[in-house]
C-alpha cells in the first residue's frame, strides 16, 4: 500500500466521461460519406476520384503545411480536415482542371479555417469557402458539367481535369444541363426518381440523393447531426416552393424537384450542420434550417444562378451566433429575465 | 409489482445517461466494517461551524460519547466511532488539507456497546424538541452535501412546507448505498419520515426512487403504514436527477427561484440514508457513529456496501478489502461530483457516500483537449438549461464577471454532466470552479474598496 501515493491521479471531476471525441465524430462523418462518394466514382469514373482525391490531399497538406509554418502542433489527428476535402470534392464539377481543385483546397483551408484559428473557431464552412472561391474566380469551369454514366469512364480522364496550371480548359463533352439549369431556362422539369437515384448531371457527389439521406440518417442516429436543421431547410423549401408552384408551375419548380435537385440534400445534411459553423440551441438550429431553405427558395427562383444552396449556407453562418443569442434558452428558476449575451 | 403499472414514471428534461456501474454490489447486503488500528475524526464534518472538542489526550472514551460539542446553532456534535484512548488532539488530514480533529485509538478486547443519550420519542415529541434531537444525534445530509439538518428543517418566519420529498434517487454511477438502506433500513426510513412529518408540519411525504431499484421502490411501498401520507414515485435512470433543484421540478412541477431554496416553495427535500439515521438514532438518544457506504470500482477486489466506522482512513479500508497494485485514481463519493482524493490517510466522514477507486485503464478522461466545436451537446446535457459551451469559452478569456451576470454562472450546481459529454475533453466543471472562486474574490476586493470609500 506504501506505494500507491505517489500514483494516485488528481483532477477535477467528473472522473468518468461518455467517451464521446472529437475523432470519433469526424471518423463517423467520414464513413456517412463514403456510399456517396463511391457512387460518384461509379459515376463520373476516374475523373470524379481523382477531384475528390485532389481535393482531400490539397486540404490535407495546406493544414500540414500551415500548422508548421506557424509552429503549431499538427491538427490532422482530429480527420476534420479529411471531411473539408472530402465534402469539398465532392460539390465541385467533376470535370474541374485538378490545379484548380488544388487552388480552392488552400483556399478552403487557410480563409476558411486557419486563418481563424483553426478548428473550432471558423465562421463559415470551410469547404464551402473553397468552393465560393472558384466560383468567383473559374466562373465559367465551375458551371461546365460533366455527363453521367459515359460509357468509357473507367478508361479515360476527362480532358479538362489534366489542364496545366494558369491555362484554361478544353472541354471535349459537355453535359446538357443540369436539372436546375434545365428547370430555369428551358422550363423542363427532370424526373424524380432519376434526381434520387443520381441519374443527372451535377457536381461530382451532390446527385444521388438517396445515399446522402441515408449518410445523414446514418450520422441522426449517432446524434453527431442535429435533425432539426434539415428538418427546418426541408419545411421551407417545401413550403415555399409548394406555394409558388401552385401560383405557376412552368416557373417555379415543385417541392420534390426542389427538395432532389442541385446541391440541396448535400448541403442540407453535410454542409449546413457542420458544427462549428452552427447554432447550438434546439431552437436555434430550427431557425437556422428555415432561413436556409428560404435564402435557397429566393436564390433559385428569381435570382441569375441556377443553384445558390452554396450561398444560403455561408449566410446563415454568418448569422449563426446571432441566432443563438436571440434564442438562448431560459435557465431552471428564471421567469422572465432579460439577458444580454453577444456570442463567440 | 403491479403498483408500479399506475405509478407513472417522471423525468426532467436534458441530463446524461453515464453507465451506472452498480450491478457489482447493489445485491451486496450491508455488512459491519472492522474498526480501524487508529481512527482520524477531524472536527468539521459538516457545512458550518466546526464542533469544539470536548476531552483530552488519554482519556477513555464510550462509543457513541460526545467527544466533541456544537459550537452555535449552525454546527453539530460528533460522537466517539469506538470505545477507545483519546490519542491526541491534532492537525489531522483530510481532503481540503490539514484541518483540527482528533485520534483515537479503538479499544481491543472492548464489547463497543454504544453508549446511549436522552430518548426523543416521537409521540411525546414537539416538533423543536425533534430539531434538538436531531442536532444532538449530529445529522447531517449524508448523500455529500453535509448540510445540518436541524438547520434545512427550521423554517423562518412566515414559512411553511407542505411537501416532504425523500431522495432515494441515487443517480451517481457506482454508489449502491441508498439503494441497500432503503431495502433493509426500509423501517426506519418510515420511522424517520415520521418525525420529519412532524417537525415540519409537511402534509404528505414523497419517495423518489429511480427506476433501476424497482426492489427498493417496491420494499418501500409495502411498508407504508396504513394512514400515512407517504407515496413512493418511480423516475427515470437518468443524470442528474438527484440534484435537490431537478428533484423538485421532475416530481412537483416546481422551480425553485435562484437565490432562494426549496423551503421558500413550500417543500423540504431530506437523503434517503439521513432519514433511516433519524428514524434509527432518535428513538434511542444516538448520535451518528457509523454509517453505510459503497466500497467500488475496478481496483477494489472486495466490493460491497459497509457499515463503516466514521473515522476509518482510507488506506485501512482497501488494504482490508484488498486492491489492486495498478490503483490510479480515488474519489469520494460518486465519480461525477466526487472530488479526488490526493491522500489515503484520509478518513470516512458523515458526508462521505462511498468511494471509488479506479485502475490505470478505467480512468476514463483523455488528456486531449480540442477547442470547442460547438456540437451543443453540453447545452443538451445541461440539466439547468445553462450554455455551458459560451461560458467555458467566456473563462478561457478570464471574463468571470459576464459569467456570473449574463450567464448565470452562480446557477451551475456543478453536477459534471457537460464535461462528461464533451467530445472536446474540456474540463468545463473545473473552469467554472475557478471561474466562481475567483469572480469571489474579485468581488470582495471591489466591495472592500468601496467601503473604504464609503469610510473616507
Amino acid at each position: 500500500m506504501t506505494n500507491n501515493n505517489k500514483t494516485l491521479r488528481v483532477q477535477s471531476s467528473p472522473h468518468i466521461h461518455s467517451g464521446a471525441s472529437v475523432e470519433k465524430i469526424m471518423r463517423n462523418v467520414v464513413l456517412a460519406l463514403l456510399p456517396t462518394s463511391g457512387f460518384a466514382v461509379y459515376a463520373f469514373g476516374i475523373t470524379a476520384l481523382l477531384v475528390l482525391f485532389t481535393a482531400i490531399l490539397s486540404c490535407v497538406l495546406s493544414e500540414h503545411l500551415l500548422c508548421k509554418f506557424s509552429n503549431k502542433p499538427s491538427t490532422l489527428g482530429d480527420y476534420s480536415v479529411v471531411i473539408t476535402g472530402l465534402l469539398y470534392g465532392m460539390t465541385l464539377p467533376p470535370g474541374l482542371p485538378l490545379w484548380m481543385v488544388c487552388v480552392g483546397g488552400v483556399v478552403a483551408v487557410g480563409l476558411g479555417k486557419f486563418i481563424f484559428g483553426g478548428l473550432g473557431y471558423n465562421v463559415f464552412n470551410p469547404a464551402l469557402v473553397g468552393r465560393a472561391f472558384l466560383q468567383a474566380a473559374f466562373p465559367v469551369s465551375m458551371t461546365s458539367w460533366m455527363p453521367a454514366f459515359s460509357p468509357d469512364r473507367f478508361h479515360v480522364i476527362a480532358s479538362s481535369t489534366l489542364t496545366l496550371p494558369f491555362t484554361t480548359p478544353h472541354y471535349d463533352i459537355i453535359a446538357s444541363a443540369t436539372p436546375l439549369a434545365a428547370m430555369k431556362f428551358e422550363q423542363h422539369v427532370s424526373d424524380t426518381a432519376d434526381l434520387l437515384l443520381g441519374l443527372s448531371s451535377g457536381s461530382t457527389a451532390e446527385t444521388c440523393s438517396v445515399l446522402i439521406l441515408l449518410g445523414g440518417i446514418y450520422l441522426m442516429a449517432r446524434n453527431m447531426l442535429n435533425w432539426r436543421i434539415p428538418a427546418g431547410i426541408f419545411a421551407a423549401v417545401i413550403l415555399l416552393s409548394g406555394v409558388f408552384n401552385v401560383i405557376d408551375e412552368s416557373r417555379y419548380g415543385a417541392p420534390l424537384f426542389m427538395l432532389f435537385s442541385g446541391g440541396l440534400m448535400l448541403g442540407a445534411l453535410f454542409m449546413a450542420t457542420d458544427m462549428v459553423a452552427s447554432p447550438m440551441t434546439s431552437l436555434g438550429c430550427f431557425i437556422y434550417g428555415v432561413f436556409i431553405g428560404i435564402l435557397v427558395v429566393i436564390i433559385r427562383y428569381w435570382s441569375g444562378m441556377t443553384e445558390g444552396v452554396m450561398y444560403a449556407i455561408l449566410f446563415a453562418n454568418a448569422i449563426s451566433p446571432h441566432i443563438d443569442r436571440l434564442v438562448q434558452p431560459l435557465p431552471y428558476g428564471f421567469r422572465k429575465r432579460k439577458t444580454r449575451w453577444n456570442p463567440r | 409489482m403491479r403498483w408500479i403499472n399506475h405509478t407513472a414514471i417522471k423525468t426532467f428534461s436534458r441530463g446524461v445517461h453515464p453507465a451506472d456501474h452498480k450491478a457489482d454490489t447493489c445485491h451486496l447486503p450491508i455488512r459491519q466494517f472492522p474498526f480501524a488500528p487508529e481512527m482520524v475524526i477531524p472536527l468539521s464534518q459538516h457545512v458550518g461551524k466546526p464542533a469544539i472538542a470536548v476531552v483530552r489526550q488519554g482519556q477513555e472514551v464510550l462509543r457513541g460519547q460526545v467527544i466533541a460539542i456544537a459550537d452555535g446553532p449552525m454546527s453539530v456534535p460528533i460522537h466517539a466511532p469506538a470505545t477507545g484512548v483519546i490519542q491526541g488532539m491534532d492537525l489531522v488530514p483530510s481532503n481540503k488539507g490539514m484541518i483540527p480533529g482528533i485520534y483515537l485509538k479503538p479499544m481491543p478486547g472492548s464489547t463497543q456497546e454504544v453508549n446511549e443519550g436522552t430518548p426523543c420519542h416521537l409521540e411525546t415529541a414537539t416538533p423543536d424538541d425533534i430539531l434538538q434531537a436531531i442536532q444532538s444525534a449530529g445529522i447531517v445530509g449524508l448523500g455529500g452535501a453535509v448540510f445540518p439538518t436541524h438547520i434545512k428543517l427550521t423554517l423562518g418566519d412566515n414559512k411553511y412546507v407542505d411537501t416532504l420529498i425523500i431522495n432515494g434517487v441515487e443517480c451517481e454511477p457506482y454508489l449502491t448505498t441508498d439503494h441497500r438502506v432503503m431495502l433493509e433500513q426500509t423501517q426506519d426510513i418510515m420511522l424517520g419520515i415520521r418525525y420529519l412529518l412532524k417537525a415540519t408540519g409537511a402534509k404528505r411525504a414523497i419517495i423518489a426512487v429511480e427506476a433501476n431499484k424497482p426492489d427498493a421502490a417496491h420494499a418501500l411501498n409495502q411498508a407504508i403504514p396504513p394512514g400515512l401520507a407517504v407515496s413512493v414515485q418511480l423516475l427515470k435512470v437518468k443524470y442528474p436527477q438527484g440534484a435537490d433543484k431537478i428533484l423538485v421540478k421532475t416530481l412537483l412541477g416546481l422551480e425553485v427561484p435562484p437565490g432562494s431554496h426549496s423551503v421558500d416553495i413550500h417543500v423540504v427535500t431530506i437523503n434517503v440514508a439521513t432519514t433511516a439515521e433519524i428514524g434509527r438514532l432518535l428513538p434511542h438518544g444516538r448520535g451518528v457513529q457509523e454509517r453505510v457506504i459503497t466500497i467500488t470500482g475496478p481496483a477494489v477486489a472486495k466490493k460491497g456496501n459497509y457499515l463503516i466506522p466514521m473515522g476509518t482512513p482510507l488506506r485501512f479500508a482497501l488494504t482490508t478489502l484488498g486492491v489492486s497494485k495498478d490503483i490510479n485514481a480515488v474519489c469520494l463519493g460518486g465519480p461525477m461530483m466526487g472530488p479526488a482524493v490526493a491522500n489515503l490517510d484520509i478518513p470516512i466522514t458523515k458526508g462521505v457516500a462511498g468511494f471509488v477507486a479506479f485502475t490505470k485503464t478505467k480512468t476514463e478522461r483523455k488528456q486531449r483537449i480540442f477547442a470547442c466545436i460547438h456540437c451543443g451537446y453540453c447545452v443538451e446535457a445541461c440539466p439547468i438549461a445553462l450554455n455551458p459551451s459560451q461560458l467555458g469559452l467566456l473563462a478561457m478569456k478570464k471574463d468571470y464577471a459576464r459569467m456570473v451576470h449574463d450567464f448565470h454562472l452562480r446557477e451551475c450546481f456543478e453536477c459534471g454532466a457537460c464535461a462528461y459529454i464533451c467530445p472536446s475533453h474540456i474540463p468545463l466543471v473545473q473552469y467554472f470552479r475557478t471561474a466562481k472562486a475567483m469572480y469571489k474574490k474579485e468581488h470582495v476586493s471591489d466591495s472592500l474598496t468601496s467601503a473604504t470609500v464609503s469610510i473616507k
